[in-house]
């Protein structure tokens, strides 16, 4: 990282700064914010900046604390409930599934929450199976819910600020293998979430990468591999993931006439299957050129021993392997 | 194996309906207030009356849990609250809208799904919100606005204006661990929020005596360092007084507190039946028992002893609302069903340019 760099961790950091020095209304809340370490980086002495009355350690009480900050969000608030590791905030799903994404609609439009739940993506270093998860398919299935998965430290912070602003309630997910990626950021920007779109990371002709979150920076490092192979790939990154932009990836994939999507959840049921789905419904028959293939996690429990989970989690090279044989 | 009551009840006479049938103390009480009580306690019966009707009729088909019998805690809760209050309820929350003045036709339109309701026809009766009189929101799944509460103590507590919250929910909400992180949440962090636990003795089909070691609900507050008092919940008076005082007290920044009312539900879990058929222990003389306990009666009784009613009085006051509710009930009847758009316009408040 070169000195005017910001690494993701950082820029999420950013995002919360910019968020509580503009907007008063805005307040954290959540389990290990008054640590060091429970969040990486990413949210380093904010509690001394902005006062503990803004920055909230709680008990450990994950379904109170998405509760309140549902409840604090209906009356003009906009608070982040922050789960520092994805598995915990299952004990929540109540607030998040049942209450924050229903309420818009089954109220009739007269209330929104706009609250954010942000969750963290912590993996790796034999945490095994609960400590471990990336659940946002399960999330992304859910109306009313809005699912972000930002991969770039420009995202982590801009879409934090989307999130935020925005008068739905929001899945805000990072990932902790993505906290030392980093790039110059720009000022922060006010972006409305509702008009986000795909990104595409990169251009190319000879097939489409799909991935979001971590799996979109796996797909870039990929495409890279394959270009010295010859392979021109383009790489979309959802960005968001319910509502999902399929404009832009059926667009691509009608042009590159080949799909691969990597995806850092399970196999059945899961976000590489839906886009599959979707570009099967849409695309004309025979517009893809080889079968589409999808690489994700195997229909398993993360396990702990350092051989098994070698062979878990998807890589570059796992990635570059499997494009180059479907594009055989 | 058929469960049996192995322990005496720690609610004691609060829990028999042979006790507190008498009519309740009014004593300096004023009149007009009195009336106003009874005529709210009225309005709420009638009406879920009509709705126990409308559920017969094959006209309201979402599930109705109906609170009659249970009209004194609503009615005296919200006598010591102001729109600015932030109200959360449950699954049986027609009467908490209707005690804070909630409106009678929005309620009826929104039972029977119309775009007048309270909802805008998207909730039925389990989906309930009034924010113009301080009711926001109301949900079945049971304790889930507990939380949500306490999330509006502490909007109430940034905003420092006075306000408070205050949690609607019944005894099988208080099995719920969602309950004690909430309790021990708003305690640790002083917010001014007034638990209201409607204890009815009864969660669906199961009474509360096959389903926790004592009665008393209030023992959890207390474990939770919580000002907990518990009272008879058919004496509108008795409730309005102890809520005055715990009310007070958290708008002074005393922190949350909890009210237990003791109170009984005519009807069955849901719908307009009397579930004496389904409940393992609930019988047609445990019911009539109640009756005897009824929260109306002994109010009037109690004003009539103190010649501030008469039978005629009486009748004028609930002839009058059932004419005006049958009204209510004939226009929510002719009301329009939303539009086929709203099915997807409402699923985010914001929408793509």
């Amino acid at each position: 990282m070169s000195a005017s760099e910001t690494n993701y961790g950082s820029a999420i950091r950013a995002g919360f700064e910019y968020l509580l020095s503009s907007y008063p209304k805005v307040f954290a809340i959540g389990q290990g914010l008054w640590s060091p370490w429970y969040v990486g980086n990413s949210m380093t002495d904010l509690d001394r900046k902005f006062g503990r009355d803004r920055i909230i350690d709680t008990p450990v009480s994950e379904l109170a604390c998405t509760g309140a900050a549902i409840g604090a969000s209906l009356c003009g608030y906009r608070p982040i409930v922050v789960h520092p590791r994805m598995d915990f905030m299952l004990l929540a799903v109540d607030q998040i599934v049942n209450q924050a994404a229903k309420w818009s609609h089954m109220l009739g439009g007269q209330v929104s929450p706009a609250v954010t739940v942000r969750a963290i993506i912590n993996r790796g270093g034999e945490q095994g199976a609960q400590h471990s998860q990336s659940l946002h398919a399960w999330f992304a299935h859910i109306p009313g819910l809005r699912v972000v998965m930002p991969s770039t430290p420009t995202d982590a912070r801009d879409l934090l600020i989307a999130s935020v602003l925005c008068d739905d309630p929001v899945l805000y997910i990072d990932d902790r293998w993505l906290y030392e990626r980093s790039e110059v950021l720009a000022p922060p920007r006010e972006l409305a979430l509702r008009d986000q779109r795909c990104a595409i990371r990169r251009s190319g002709r000879d097939v489409t990468l799909v991935g979001a979150g971590y799996s979109a920076f796996l797909c870039e490092q990929a495409a890279d591999q394959l270009s010295a192979q010859g392979v021109d790939c383009e790489v979309i990154d959802p960005r968001v993931i319910n509502p999902l932009d399929e404009a832009t990836i059926l667009a691509s994939v009608n042009r590159t006439r080949a799909l691969c999507v990597v995806d850092g959840g399970w196999r059945n049921s899961g976000f590489a299957g839906e886009v599959l789905a979707l570009t099967a419904e849409a695309l004309e028959l025979g517009t893809l050129r080889v079968p589409p293939i999808r690489i994700t996690l195997p229909d398993a429990p993360a396990p702990t021993s350092k051989t098994l989970e070698a062979i878990y989690y998807p890589t570059v090279e796992s990635i570059v392997a499997a494009v180059a044989n479907q594009l055989r | 194996m058929a469960a049996k009551p192995t322990r005496p009840s720690e609610l004691g006479g609060l829990a028999d309906p042979a006790e507190f049938t008498a009519p309740i103390a009014i004593d300096g009480v004023e009149p007009e207030t009195l009336r106003g009580y009874l005529r709210s306690m009225l309005k709420i019966r009638i009406v879920e009356e009509v709705v126990g009707e409308l559920v017969e009729r094959g006209l309201a088909r979402a599930p109705c849990h109906l609170g009659i019998g249970q009209e004194a805690v609503a009615v005296g809760v919200s006598a010591q609250l102001e729109a600015t209050d932030r109200v959360f309820g449950g699954h049986r929350s027609h009467a908490h809208y209707l005690a804070l003045g909630g409106d009678v036709y929005r309620l009826l339109a929104e039972i029977l799904g119309k775009e007048d309701g309270t909802s805008k026809g998207m909730g039925g009766s389990m989906h309930l919100h009034g924010r113009e009189v301080g009711f926001h929101g109301s949900v079945p799944l049971v304790g889930a606005t507990i939380p949500i509460a306490v999330g509006a103590g502490l909007a109430c507590k940034m905003d420092g204006r006075g306000a408070i919250a205050v949690s609607y929910f019944g005894d099988g909400a208080a099995e719920e661990g969602v309950f004690h992180e909430s309790m021990n949440l708003a305690a640790v962090l002083q917010l001014p929020v007034l638990f209201v636990c409607e204890n009815n003795l009864y969660s669906s089909h199961l009474d509360i005596g096959l389903r926790q070691p004592s009665d008393r609900v209030a023992r959890y507050g207390e474990a939770h360092r919580i000002s907990s008092v518990t009272v008879d919940g058919n004496d509108v008076v008795a409730v309005e007084s102890a809520a005055s005082e715990l009310i007070g007290a958290a708008r002074r920044g005393d922190g949350p507190a909890l009210l237990e009312a003791v109170t009984y539900r005519h009807r069955g879990h849901v719908g307009p039946r009397e579930d004496v058929d389904v409940g393992i222990r609930r019988s047609q003389s445990e019911i009539q028992a109640w009756k005897g306990r009824d929260p109306i009666a002994r109010v009037a009784n109690a004003m009539q002893g103190h010649e501030l009613l008469d039978e005629p009085a009486l009748h004028a006051i609930e002839a009058n609302l059932r004419e005006e509710i049958a009204a209510a009930c004939q226009r929510a009847e002719a009301a329009s069903y939303p539009a086929d758009s709203a099915l997807l316009d409402r699923v985010f408040a914001e929408t793509s340019a």
